[in-house]
This record gives structure tokens, sequence and C-alpha cells, in this order.
């Protein structure tokens, strides 16, 4: 292992290592982040929910996109699988529908870093109950 | 690298290792990996998240939920559910015990909503076998912040700014304690660090050293930098084994990066840490007793001065501090005493870290800011008192404090404020009562504890404090005598005044705050030879209601000494002479008949 000889030497690793543990601090804050679910329910799976999170997760880590990426169950959306909902911080979730690879690049860089709306987005047709 | 979407922190703490959170954590790992899901999700055992009460806890990430009381067997059904299929184990989750819901993030539950943690920071939250994980978290920044500066006076003045204090109990200002040791020159100096955690019932510095072992590292070489030491000594009870073992792996780990040992950041600077194991005798925590325990003499305290910042550890100057004090200094240079500093009371700054235990809903480990009130501390963070009973006393600073009641719930907590309310901080042990607490028993209980640990070299401990011993247990016998009420306060002055060392001036304490506090109480057990609290057993009486009785004689056929008589179908009669109070006639009783008096 090679030895700690400076601040500066401290600092690089810390920066090394500070990926390892971002998944752990960003869940403990996680009201003050981009917050994206994965619907991974058999249907969302079957049409390759599994690989767009795997992307969003790269994607946004490679971009330093301070975002939570979780997986959730099934929307009800099962016509428009695999489907995601983003919840920007102090924002209403908007959920978006037929979400593949391409279609997921494009929301991280148009809604999610742009902040502008692109097409594909499933209207609200529900109520929450709230207690 | 692998790239983890979940993290599963599974307490690695003591307690959770003995309701098998080894097993759990073993389990996970085989689930995974058979599912190949091994690089997906990393599995991580922590230090104490400090709700004990609720142990196995079971941590994931990032979606924040808490899972409590887990088993090994409910591994598969984590990962099954949680982490494949994205839904929550319901039945595990932690239940409002108000309103019955469930809550999945711990940031809502009532336990952890008042808490603020500094010296805990890190406690179930990395792998404290990581020295990598430490470092993420701003770990040795601090080190190398006050070695680039390179001028000792100045962290010095920072930490006196800070306004941290003591946290083994007495409250001695830290910063302070540094500069009267730097102040003498010598050869050789010493940095220690007392882990002889003492108290019954209290565990906040075997959870840091369990938790978070590098930050008592990275602090010990920061102080022993400071007042120009080489050497630092951790003085660990044997008793602890996983404080230990957690211990001496980061100090492995630390020496493998050059942390510690010669040149440390290429600043010159040499340190390095070893241990001492003591055998788990209360009056080691007192410097004085700590030091010769550590040079392989009896564990005794001698009188001060001088002090070990003159002549301590083979008669070279020594700092002593503990745990949860060294668990503070890392962030206070990080963050700046401004930011320490606002945090507290006038005099106590920063946060205190209680071992909640007793009659109380959530028993843990907690971290509070100072000036909380007891109110806060025992019905929101707590849960309040145990099965709906009423809160009667609250004991704090262990065998040398004294019993709160009712009307201090609602004063601030901090060093003066406690002592002026008759008890004292202490090392932060919480013991709470309900109404069902003897307080005479109470302080009899603590009595046992400070006969049994005292170390018997003066005599106003060794035998004033037998002697109250023996007073209070005539009491709880009902042989008591009005007399003995102010012989009991008259010694317990007399041992306070004289005693060598800070054990033996604080013994009588618990005696003294529960005459004060509880005064009616004693007097029932001496003048009414009654326990109001029906804990006594020599003053209970078990009483046949003949109104009731059938002449089952149940109770006469059970009754292990033959003490019931009677005829068939008449009403029978406890001979009180005979009757030893166990309890089996009110449990064989089928007319609830029989009461106790």
């Amino acid at each position: 292992m090679d030895k700690i000889k400076s601040l500066a030497d401290l600092k690089k690793k810390r920066e090394d290592l500070q990926a390892g543990l971002s998944l752990r601090e960003r869940g403990d804050n996680m009201e003050n982040l981009i917050q994206i679910k994965v619907a991974m329910a058999t249907c969302g799976i079957a049409s390759g929910a599994k690989q767009v999170m795997d992307f969003l997760i790269e994607d946004l880590d490679k971009k330093k996109v301070p975002a939570v990426v979780t997986q959730t169950g099934c929307m009800g959306y099962c016509y428009a699988e695999p489907t995601i909902e983003v919840k920007k911080p102090g924002q209403e979730p908007i959920v978006f529908g037929y979400v593949n690879v391409q279609k997921a690049e494009e929301i991280v860089e148009k809604y999610i870093r742009g902040n502008e709306l692109v097409e594909g987005i499933i209207p609200v047709n529900y109520e929450k109950i709230e207690k | 690298m692998a790239h983890y979407k979940y993290h599963i922190l599974c307490c690695g703490g003591t307690g959770c290792k003995s309701s098998q959170s080894g097993e759990i954590v073993k389990n996970l790992t085989q689930i995974l990996a058979e599912k190949n899901l091994s690089n997906d999700v990393q599995v991580i055992t922590t230090g104490c998240f400090g709700f004990c009460e609720k142990g196995p806890i079971v941590k994931i990430l990032p979606d924040n939920t808490f899972y409590t009381q887990v088993k090994p067997e409910d591994a598969r059904e984590i990962i099954e559910e949680h982490i494949i299929k994205g839904r929550k184990v319901g039945r595990l989750l932690y239940e409002n015990p108000e309103n019955k819901e469930h809550i999945s993030d711990s940031k809502h539950m009532g336990f952890y909503k008042k808490q603020m943690r500094i010296a805990l920071r890190n406690c179930g939250f990395i792998n404290p076998e990581n020295i990598d994980e430490y470092i993420a978290r701003d770990g040795y920044a601090a080190l190398a912040k006050v070695l680039e500066q390179n001028d000792p006076a100045a962290t010095i003045e920072v930490i006196k700014k800070s306004g941290l204090r003591g946290r083994g109990g007495a409250g001695f200002p830290t910063g302070l304690k540094w500069e009267l040791c730097r102040k003498n020159d010598a050869d050789q100096k010493y940095m220690i660090c007392n882990a002889d955690e003492g108290d019954p019932g209290a565990f906040m510095d075997r959870s840091i050293l369990e938790g978070d072992p590098h930050t008592l590292i990275e602090a010990m070489t920061i102080g022993g930098f400071c007042i120009g030491a080489t050497k630092g000594l951790v003085y660990i009870r044997a008793e602890y084994p996983l404080a230990i073992h957690r211990l001496q792996v980061a100090i492995g780990q630390a020496r493998e990066y050059g942390l510690l040992g010669k040149d440390i950041f290429g600043s010159g600077f040499d340190f390095d840490i070893e241990l001492r194991y003591g055998a788990g005798a209360f009056v080691c925590g007192e410097e004085t007793a700590l030091i010769h325990s550590m040079e392989g003499k009896r564990g005794e305290p001698t009188f001060k001065p001088p002090f070990p910042a003159v002549e301590g550890y083979l008669k070279k100057p020594s700092n002593v501090n503990n745990v949860e004090t060294f668990a503070n200094i890392p962030v206070i240079i990080n963050k700046g005493w401004e930011w320490f500093s606002s945090i507290g009371t006038e005099k106590s700054k920063g946060t205190k870290v209680f071992a909640l235990a007793g009659q109380i809903n959530n028993v843990g480990l907690i971290e509070v800011p100072m000036g909380i009130t007891l109110r806060e501390v025992i019905y929101e963070i707590g849960g309040g008192i145990k099965n709906g009973r009423k809160f009667k006393a609250v004991q704090t600073g262990g065998p040398s404090g004294g019993c709160l009641t009712e009307k201090f719930l609602d004063t601030p907590i901090d060093y003066e404020n406690l002592i002026a309310a008759g008890s004292m901080m202490g090392s932060g042990g919480m013991i709470v009562m309900d109404e069902t607490s003897c307080m005479v028993s109470v302080a009899k209980f603590y009595l046992e504890f400070t006969v049994e640990e005292s170390c018997g070299k003066c005599s106003p401990c060794r035998i004033g404090n037998k002697r109250l011993h023996e007073i209070l247990c005539k009491i709880t016998e009902g042989k008591g005598t009005m007399e003995d009420l102010d012989e009991l306060r008259n010694l317990a002055h007399v041992i306070k005044d004289t005693a060598l060392c800070g054990l033996g001036q604080t013994s009588p304490n618990p005696v003294l705050s529960t005459i004060d506090n509880f005064w009616d109480e004693y007097v029932a057990h001496v003048v009414d030879k009654k326990c109001p609290a029906g804990q006594c057993k020599a003053l209970k009486q078990y009483v046949i209601d003949p109104e009731k009785c059938k002449g089952c004689t149940a109770c006469a056929r059970n009754c292990p000494v033959g003490a019931i008589h009677g005829t068939v179908k008449m009403p029978h009669e406890i001979d009180q002479a005979v009757c030893i109070k166990c309890g089996t006639c009110i449990e064989k009783c089928k007319f609830n008949a029989i009461s106790i008096k």
C-alpha cells in the first residue's frame, strides 16, 4: 500500500475514495437531490428497465449529477414501460414513459441538466391520498 | 470498480452482534452471490446505529430504509423483495408506537429527529475496519491541516475557543488541559486515552471505538502534536474484545498508510499508539489510578497535585482524555471553533452522547446538543416510559451522580445545571425509572457497586461506604429508624469531604440525592414499614381477602414453605412470620383473593 505523504496525497486519495461512499452520502441527503425511480416490476424488467437503470446510474455518475436512482414497483403504466419518475428538489415528480436507453440519455441531457421538458411525459391521472 | 446500486448497512456493534447480526451479513452475502448480485449490492458491517432497543438494525441505501429487529432468516426476503422487486418489507419497518404506522426512513423517527451526531458521526455509516471509508468522510484531513500549519499553540487555541470540555464526567476544558501539559518541558510526554468506561449501563466509548476507531487515532495524534508527545497510549478494558480488535485493525491500517509512525505527512512529526489493557476496575477511570495501572502497579489513585500534566505516566508529563472528547476534535478542526461553539449552552458547548437505559421505550445510544431538556430526551427521543407507566426519576452520572425528579424535566441539560440539580453529567449514563422503582433500593444498588469497586486505599471510602450500604440494607428490610436516616446523611457528608479521589468523594451522591428528592419514601420505609413502590421484599405483606377466598386450598397446596393455613371451603390465612414473599400464592389463586399490602 502506498503511504500518504502529504496533504495533497490525502486530498487525492479522498477524491478517489469518495465515489465509493457517494451512494450512502446521497441516501442520507435525499430531499435535496434529484430522485429518479425506475419501475422495475415484471413488465418493466421485461421491457428493459434494468438496462435503463444501469445506464442512468453510470451516466449520471459520469456527468457528476447529484442524483439518487432507486427502483420501485409497478407504477401502473404497463403499456408505456419502461417508465421512470424524476423528482427534482422542491418540484412535483414527472413520470416519463417508453424510456429506453436513448430516451434516458435525452431525459438526462434535456430535463435533468437543462430543465427543458421532453416528449413522453405521462400526465398525472391520479390523486395521492395525503394522510 | 464495481458500480453498486445498493448499499446494505448492517450493525456490527456488540449489542447487535450478540443478536446474530454477523449471521445476517453472512446470509445476505451468500444470497446475493447466489442471485448473481454481488456486483450490484454491497454489504457493509458498520458500528452502532444507537437504536439498540430494536436491534439488529439493517439499513438500505440510497432509499434510506431502516429495518429493525432483523433475523438471519429475513435476509432472503430483504433481497428478494426489496433489492430485486423494489418493495419494502413492511413487517420489518419501524412502527410508530403512537399511531402504529410504519416509518421507513430513519429521519422521520422520533428517536433520530432531535439527535445531532458529531462524536458518533461515522457510527452506523462507515465500515470501521476500512480506513478508506474514513478517509472518504474527511478522515485525517484535520490531522493534515494541523501538521501543515505547524503551530501547536494555535491549534490548542482553537480547541480552547471551541469550548470543548471533558466528556468523561468532570467537564474540565480540554484546550486548557492540553496547554498545561504543553508548558512542561520533558524528553518524553504521553498522550493517553481513557477508554476505561465503567459506569453501569454506559457504552458510548465502546460504540465509538467499535464504530469509528480512526477518529480516536486521528485525534490522539493531533493531541500528541499539540502537547509535544510522540507516544500515545489507549487504556482500554479487556472486557471490550470487539473494540480492542477494531482499534488494533485501525492502528495497523493507519501505520500502513503512514498516518502513524515516523514523519507523518512529511512533517517530521513522529507518533505511534499502543494499547494497554485494564482489568475493568471502576476506579481506574480516575486518571491517577489509570496511570498507575498502566505502569503495572495497583490501580489506586494518588493525591493531586502533582497533576498528570506535570508528573504522569512513568513520571513524565501526560495528558488523559476520554474517548468521546477525542471524537470531537477532528470535527472542531475541520469545521472551526465558531461552528462548534454555536451549539449548546453558554458554558457547555457541543453535543453529548448518552446511553439511555431503564424503563424507557427506546433504549439505546443518543447524541444530543447540550441544552436539550430531559423531557425531550425521555419523551421524544426515548419514546416515553414503558407500559404507559408514570415517570419517577432519572439517574444521571452513574454511581457518582444522582436522581433527578419530575421538577427537573424542563431543565436544559448541561454540566452546570445538572450539578445544581444535585446530579452530574458523568460519562453519560441515563437510567430512567418509573413508579415501580424503589428509590431506597436504587441508592442501595449504587452503593453495592461502589463498595465492590472501592480500591480500599482510604478509609472514608472503604469503611464509610460499607456502613452506608449496611444502613440502606437495614432500611429496606424494615428495621431502620429515624436516627438511621440522620446517620446516613451525616456519614455521606463526611465521606464526601474526606475521601481521597473522585470516586470516593462522589460515591454518596446517590444516597444524598435520593434522600433530598424522596424523603417521604425513606420515611415510609422507616416509620410505616412500607415500601411505596412495592419493591422491598421484606416490607411486602401478602394478605388473603376472606370475602373473596373460596377455600379452594390451591394456595396452601402450592406454598413452598407451608405458610398458608385454613380448612377446605373456608377462608385461608397467611402466617406472616413464615411467608417468604415468593408470590406463588398470587399466581395460583383463581379468585383474585390475594393482594400485596
